[in-house]
Parts: structure tokens; C-alpha cells; sequence
């Protein structure tokens, strides 16, 4: 026994002998859940990841983050619908992240600063031929560089990027920002062969020694619906209108010019009408929120001055006029004729009733099956064929860029997983961070960066882009207005709001860890973070 | 307030820290190195608030004074959590003294650091509602108008939780306590009686007085830097909900805190000799009763006939701190 002063009998112990972690009946475990933005993403990007570097003000971790999934941020940034901010949680407290902005200010710092993709993998002495130099081929020939195969695309078109370049036109998309991003991919080592159509998909893989073949040969024909018209009427497809803007000579339109149909083609065809000298009006048999086109853009037509007639059908085309028939929505929300009919002056009509698929390639090729204009594949987008694999427009799926992106990376691996001998099974996504596991108090109320738009006057006479891009000052302040759901962002709440110190720190990138030795299971961790990374889960007996 | 406003970060001025934030920009809680004055192995029960608020308030003053601290504690549940003979969770000199006598025990430390020229040395005292509000009252007030150079901080958890939920002079009204039952036509703590100690230190001209929560830690901790930089006598008075008292799930502790002071019930503000200098306003304000509904102390309310009336009350002294603290801006205001 040691000397202890008077009336003192015991030596002082710390209370840290108590292990208290012996009170608990449930424990906190740190979690990872699903970002609704990255669960909305068609191009399975890890949009709450890539921002989490942006954040910190490291562009170009985060843009090796995009690429990781999708090479083309830069063009992404400007034609992607960004279903992503119509999920994000953010939008429930103020507004949604600017996630696409953000992207789109990354994409260009990246072609400004000259970032290069990351290098292919050795080779792996196997041949893919990808059909089609759209976003869904170039997807997927930059995936299955970078895994180490020879990938040779070919495209029928003069020059790369399939509707990137012919379908969207350039005052969405400059046509600089394109070619230098599918640059940047051909620079890895792919061969990229234009005015080079596949007619006979066997004979090509035959010739070239293919052990595989993606196809993403999109749906670049514009659907003929039947429009009564005289033997002097103008009538082009949309399709065939955007495509030839492209060409060195643009199509000669005249002044009054009817755009048919409500997609964002449509749109788009009416927006480069009106930038051509024209007078469009759009034609649409239903009302406007029946209409499939995007909402931003249809309101963005209008402020140029684009005319919609709303339940209007086109029963004739002469030359110089047509005659419109009103129609009526009736209880199922089917537009009825009326009988009522006017005419329009028209010098050219232009139809954008829906694109099809040129499936000549596959004619008569054993085990492609096709039903309603399009390819079947697999969940893996294997065609019937053992090895040939088919994505994009020309597939049963949304047709947007993105989603043809996506699928290029998904055929990517199964190709990949396919040369191998293997199988490529989809990691499992984990539960979805719903804006009830976050707790909102912690996040600041910020209005959203609006991205400065070019005067709606200035932008109709010309090709210049309308949607003006992020500064490095808005563009991390956007980054820094997510809120990292389901994702531990390091903000030591769990650390500070512990009543027993029963959470370790671990130091900068590492977060931190429970000590079961004192944790009392109380809970207040999981209830006071942010983001909804730590949950509760019964203690095993 | 002071404190530095750190905008349009994803967490913004309101999480503990920020990987974002120059570390000097962060929390003590946020520092891997804080002192942690009070240790894991304590007693106290899960989700307790007084655990919580006193690591909070010791380490911020442990840190103001580059650790040439000592603390006093008067008997009540932090002292019978955190020293069960001969294990204590105490990280720096602490005395622990009778229930009534703690700012008195605080002067005498005060007086004796003087006497040896310890003059750097500084003196933080301690304890529970019952001791502060009740028990100890008449040497806290001596403390206050001798001004003696001691912060006094109390954690007021609204009852006796120790001895087993008794009332205390800071029982809210209609609390159903071990006291104050849920019977007869009246449920629970009678209103119109209890103390509201912050505004009686105020009244004694001190030079510093503030309130603080546990849902609140940059607020709290700048006011605990804050009073530690001034000499004299001070008062810390701070809100820490008792799962067990209050009849609340552990793990709610912090976010009844906060809907106390977004319901306007327990108003955060400071004063300086006397004079109120600053409230934090209400920033998404609650009703009442989303802050009494949890607490099964407050269950008669939702289910006796004299309820309505009570809550009424209730409601009207939310209003009277919001009109007396200005705690809305003006278009918030009902």
C-alpha cells in the first residue's frame, strides 16, 4: 500500500476502469446510403462523390472523379437534363444543388487546363468493334480502352459525337467544347474511322477479327407520319434539318416555318429556325404540360420568340400554307379533332414527330432479335448474339445523351466481363438517403447561383451558347451547398455531440471510429448527423 | 453576438466542425486534442445532457485559460456521476462541495490562488438546478454581489434527477415531477412559482450573464471564452435536457434542447452588468407543443381536460420571451 494523506485510504482511480459499453442494447454503426442524385443518374455517375472534392476546392480529383464514370463533363454540363437536381434532397430546404453547373464549370476548367483521361490498362489482346461514334459508342469505346482492349469505332457520319454534333444544335452544345472532348478520347489510343457505315455486321467483326461488338447507332431517322401535302409544299424532318446546320451549306427554310411536334427536337428545330432568320411556330396536338419537351427549354423558345399553337393537328401542307384542325383533350386526356380548321402561312414545315433506328446491320443476323423499331437486349445489353451487345437510342430505353452514355459504360463492363470469361455483377446499391434521414438543421440556408443567361435578345440572332457558364467563386459555392446525403463529409458532429467520448476521431480523410468499450448506445450521434451516416442497429447477443 | 458568421458552407456556422474550416475556425469539441474534462466512464445515464453540457463548458474554459483551471462542483448528479470514490472522470483540480455551498467553496479558491499569487489560475463553479436555484441560492447571491472572480455555471435540467425527479425552483410549469404528480384538477408544477435565476443574476449588476444550450455548441462555447476573458463574478446558466427526468428517448437530448429554444421557451441571450447585449434568434421556430409532446412529463397535457388552458400558458410565456428577448425578426412575428 503507498503513503496516502490523512484520512485518505483508497488511491484515486479513473473512471475509464468503468467500461460502460456494457449498458447498450443497440450500437451506432457509420453507413454509407445512396445519394439520390447519384440514384438518379443515368450515366452512373457519383455525382455527391465527385462534388465532395470540388468542395474542398481540388477541381481536378473531382473531375477524375466524373470521368471515372463519363468522359464527356463538359458536354454533360450543358445537355444533360440533370435528373439528379430534380432528386436532390437540397431541394426540399432551399433549392436544388446545382450539380450540372458545377459540372459543366469542371468539364471546361479540364479542356482549359488540358487534363488528360486516365491511361489504358495493358493490353489485353482482345478486339471490339463499336458501331456508332454517338455518346453511348464513345462511352463505351473510352471504358473499354481504359480495361485494355483494341477498340475500333465505326460511324457512317463525317465527323464524331452522332446527335452530340447533328442532333443538339450549337448554341446548346459549342462545337469546340465536343471535339475537344472526344479528343481527348481518340488520344488514348482508340481508332476512330468515320464515313465508315457498317452494312453487314458479321462480314465486319469477320474482317476485322473482332472478338466483340457494341452497337450505338442511335436513332437518327426522323419519323415520315403521314401529312397530306401538295406537290409544291416544303416539307423536311427535323432530323434531317439539324443535321444539315452541320453541313458546310445551311438548308434554305424560308421565313414562315411550322415546326410539327412537341419533343425537344421540335424545340430545338423551331430554336435554330428562329436563330436562321425564320419566324417559327410550333404545332403540337396537345397542351403545354402534356408536352415532352423540357420545360427550361420550351420556356427558353418562347422568350426568343418561338410561337406555340397548343391542340392544333395539321390536316394539309400546300406550298405557302397549312390548314390546322383544333382538337380537344377529352376525360382521358386524348386529343379529339374538333372539325374546326384555319390555315397558316407556311413556307417550310418541318416534322419532329420521333426518330427511328436505321437497324440495316443487323438484318438477318442469327439472334438479334427486333420488335418496335428497336433492338432487345439483355440487362447486360447483350443481343440474343453471344457477344454482340447494343446500347443507346436503338435499345428500349429513355432516349437522352446521358442515358446513352450510361449504357456504354454498362455494356463496357459486361464486354469486358464477357472477353474474360466472367460475369459483371452490378455492385448492390445500398439503401437510398432519403431527405427523412438527414438532419437539415446543421445546413445553412443559401439561395442557389443562377447561372447568368445571355439577354434572350441577344442569343436568337446568333449561335453564341445561351447558358453562360460557373466562375470558380459560384462554382464552389454551389459544390459546397450539398449536403453530402448519406455520406459522412467529416463534420465531427458525432465526435463533438458524444456525452461518454466514445468517438475517435481518426484525422483528416479517415473519419472516425465507435469505442464499444464506453459507448453507452444512446444515440444522439445517429439523431444530430447531417447526412444520415451513422445508424442504430440492435446489439448481437 | 460576436461570433464570426461562416456562410455558404454545406454545414455552415452549425455543425460542431467543418474539414472546410481553418482548424482555428473550429470548434474545441472539433480539436482530436481537447481536453476532455470529463472522461468516458462516467456514470451518467445514456443521452445524459448535463454530461454533455459540462465536457462542453469545462474543455472551452480549460482551453481559454491554457489549462490553469480549477473547478468546483457542488453535490447533485454531475458529481455523483463523475466521482463514484475513488474513481473520478475529473481531467483537472476539482473540489467537490456540500449541495448549498459551491460559490462559496468557489471564493474561498479564489481568495486562496490569490493569497499565494496564483492570479492566473482561475476558478469555474459548478452545479445542477437544485443546487444553484434552490439549495445554494443565498451563497450564489453573495458570490454575485461580493463579485467575486468566479464563472459559476449552472446546468439546469429542471428538477432534483439525482435523488429521483423532485421539483426545483426551475420546474417549468405543469411538469409532473416525483413532487408535482399529474393529479387533481391542476396536473403537474403549479405556475406562477420557480425562479428565473439568469434575470435575478442580471439584477445584481454583474458583469457577465448568458444562457446556453447543448444544441448550441458554437454559441456556448464562444460565451464560455467570453466570460473567462472578463474578471469577477459571472453566470453561465445552461439547458441540459434529462432523458430520465423529462421522460425523452437518449437520443433526442440535443434536439429537445433546440426545440426549447425555437419554441421560445428558454430564451439565449447575454448580459452585460446587467444589461441584456445579445439574443440568438429564433431560427425555424416550433410550436410549444412540438417540444412538449416528447417529453412524457408534459403527457397530461395532451390528454387531461385542463390541457388546452395549460398549454395556453405555456404558450403565451413563449411569447412573452420572444416580445421581452426579441427573439423574431419583425415579418416572423405572428
Amino acid at each position: 500500500m503507498t503513503e496516502h494523506p490523512f484520512a485518505i485510504t483508497l488511491d484515486v482511480g479513473t473512471s475509464r476502469a468503468n467500461h460502460t459499453g456494457s449498458w447498450r442494447t443497440e450500437r451506432p454503426e457509420y453507413v454509407r446510403r445512396l445519394p439520390p442524385c447519384n440514384g438518379a443518374c443515368p450515366a452512373a455517375e457519383d455525382c455527391q462523390g465527385w462534388l465532395f472534392h470540388a468542395e474542398s476546392g481540388d477541381y481536378e480529383a473531382a473531375w477524375r472523379a466524373i470521368v471515372a464514370d463519363n468522359p464527356f463533363p463538359a458536354v454533360m454540363g450543358r445537355v444533360c437534363y440533370h435528373p439528379c437536381e430534380t432528386a436532390c434532397n437540397r431541394g426540399h430546404l432551399d433549392e436544388a444543388v446545382g450539380i450540372n453547373s458545377v459540372e459543366r464549370f469542371l468539364g471546361d476548367l479540364a479542356i482549359d487546363r488540358g487534363w488528360e483521361l486516365p491511361a489504358a490498362l495493358p493490353g489485353t489482346g482482345k478486339r471490339v468493334l463499336v458501331v456508332g461514334a454517338g455518346p453511348s459508342g464513345l462511352s463505351a469505346a473510352y471504358h473499354l480502352r481504359r480495361l485494355g482492349h483494341a477498340v475500333q469505332v465505326r460511324d457512317a457520319a463525317q465527323r464524331a459525337g452522332g446527335m452530340m454534333r447533328y442532333g443538339i444544335p450549337r448554341y446548346r452544345l459549342p462545337r469546340e467544347v465536343l471535339d475537344a472532348e472526344i479528343a481527348r478520347i481518340t488520344a488514348m489510343g482508340v481508332d476512330l474511322r468515320m464515313c465508315a457505315p457498317v452494312t453487314d455486321l458479321a462480314a465486319a467483326m469477320a474482317e476485322g477479327g473482332f472478338d466483340a461488338a457494341f452497337l450505338a447507332v442511335g436513332a437518327g431517322v426522323g419519323r415520315r407520319a403521314h401529312v397530306p401535302a401538295g406537290a409544291a409544299a416544303k416539307v423536311i424532318d427535323a432530323v434531317a434539318f439539324l443535321h444539315a446546320m452541320e453541313g458546310a451549306e445551311p438548308p434554305r427554310i424560308g421565313r414562315r416555318v411550322v415546326v410539327y411536334g412537341g419533343g425537344d427536337t421540335a424545340v430545338d428545330a423551331a430554336r435554330t429556325a428562329k436563330r436562321m432568320g425564320g419566324e417559327p411556330v410550333i404545332v403540337y396536338r396537345r397542351t403545354r404540360d402534356r408536352m415532352p419537351a423540357q420545360d427550361f427549354e420550351v420556356r427558353e423558345a418562347e422568350e426568343e420568340g418561338v410561337l406555340v399553337r397548343w391542340l392544333s393537328t395539321i390536316t394539309h401542307v400546300d406550298a405557302g400554307e397549312i390548314t390546322v384542325e383544333r382538337m380537344e383533350l377529352d376525360e382521358h386526356g386524348f386529343p379529339q379533332p374538333t372539325g374546326e380548321t384555319e390555315t397558316l402561312a407556311a413556307d417550310t414545315v418541318i416534322l419532329a414527330l420521333g426518330q427511328d433506328c436505321d437497324l440495316s446491320l443487323v438484318h438477318g443476323l442469327e439472334g438479334v432479335e427486333v420488335a418496335d423499331g428497336t433492338v432487345r437486349v439483355g440487362p447486360d445489353l447483350m443481343t440474343g448474339r453471344p457477344g454482340v451487345f447494343a446500347g443507346g437510342d436503338m435499345v428500349p430505353a429513355e432516349r437522352t445523351c446521358t442515358t446513352a452514355i450510361g449504357h456504354g459504360r454498362l455494356a463496357a463492363r459486361h464486354v469486358d466481363a464477357w472477353l474474360r470469361g466472367t460475369v459483371h455483377t452490378p455492385v448492390p446499391r445500398p439503401p437510398l438517403a432519403e431527405h427523412a434521414s438527414l438532419n437539415t438543421w446543421y445546413y445553412s440556408e443559401a439561395p442557389r447561383t443562377v447561372r447568368p443567361h445571355l439577354e434572350a435578345a441577344r442569343r436568337s440572332t446568333g449561335f453564341d451558347e445561351v447558358v453562360a457558364g460557373l466562375d470558380e467563386g459560384t462554382a464552389l459555392f454551389e459544390a459546397r451547398r450539398c449536403m453530402s446525403c448519406g455520406n459522412c463529409f467529416e463534420c465531427d458532429n458525432c465526435f463533438g455531440v458524444c456525452p461518454d467520448n466514445a468517438v475517435i476521431k481518426l484525422g483528416p480523410g479517415r473519419g472516425y471510429r465507435f469505442d464499444l468499450e464506453y459507448c453507452k448506445g444512446c444515440g444522439i450521434c445517429a439523431t444530430e448527423c447531417p447526412c444520415g451516416a451513422i445508424a442504430m442497429t440492435p446489439e448481437p447477443d | 453576438m460576436s461570433t464570426r458568421e461562416i456562410r455558404y458552407l454545406q454545414v455552415g456556422t452549425h455543425a460542431v466542425g467543418n474539414r472546410l474550416l481553418d482548424p482555428s475556425q473550429r470548434t474545441v469539441q472539433a480539436d482530436p486534442e481537447r481536453a476532455n474534462a470529463l472522461t468516458c466512464g462516467h456514470r451518467a445515464c445514456q443521452g445524459c445532457g448535463e454530461a454533455l453540457g459540462a465536457r462542453y463548458v469545462v474543455d472551452a474554459a480549460l482551453r481559454a485559460t491554457g489549462g490553469r483551471l480549477v473547478a468546483v462542483n457542488a453535490t447533485g448528479c454531475l458529481e455523483v456521476f463523475s466521482t463514484p470514490y475513488p474513481e473520478s472522470s475529473w481531467q483537472l483540480p476539482w473540489l467537490h462541495s456540500l449541495f448549498g455551498n459551491a460559490p462559496a467553496v468557489a471564493t474561498g479558491v479564489a481568495a486562496a490562488l490569490r493569497a499565494r499569487g496564483l492570479d492566473d489560475v482561475r476558478v469555474l463553479a459548478q452545479g445542477g438546478d437544485g443546487g444553484t436555484v434552490d439549495i445554494g441560492f443565498g451563497c450564489l447571491s453573495g458570490m454575485f454581489e461580493r463579485n467575486d472572480d468566479v464563472l459559476y455555471v449552472c446546468y439546469d435540467n429542471q428538477g432534483y434527477m439525482n435523488t429521483g425527479v423532485q421539483r426545483s425552483g426551475a420546474t417549468p410549469p405543469a411538469a409532473r415531477t416525483a413532487t408535482t404528480e399529474a393529479v387533481g384538477p391542476h396536473p403537474g408544477n403549479p405556475f406562477g412559482q420557480g425562479k428565473d435565476v439568469p434575470r435575478i443574476a442580471m439584477a445584481h449588476g454583474i458583469p457577465y450573464v448568458a444562457t446556453a444550450t447543448v444544441a448550441d455548441l458554437r454559441d456556448l462555447e464562444a460565451k464560455v471564452e467570453r466570460a473567462m476573458a472578463i474578471r469577477g463574478a459571472r453566470y453561465l446558466h445552461v439547458l441540459v435536457p434529462c432523458p430520465l427526468g423529462w421522460g425523452t428517448p437518449s437520443n433526442l437530448t440535443i434536439r429537445i434542447a433546440r426545440m426549447a429554444t425555437q419554441s421560445g421557451l428558454f430564451p439565449v441571450f447575454e448580459a452585460r452588468d446587467g444589461e441584456v447585449t445579445g439574443v440568438t434568434p429564433i431560427r425555424q421556430r416550433v410550436p410549444v407543443e412540438d417540444y412538449l409532446r416528447p417529453q412524457r412529463r408534459f403527457a397530461h397535457l395532451f390528454s387531461h381536460p385542463s390541457g388546452a388552458e395549460a398549454l395556453d400558458r405555456i404558450r403565451a410565456s413563449a411569447e412573452a420571451n420572444i416580445r421581452r428577448y426579441g427573439l423574431l425578426d419583425e415579418e416572423d412575428r405572428p
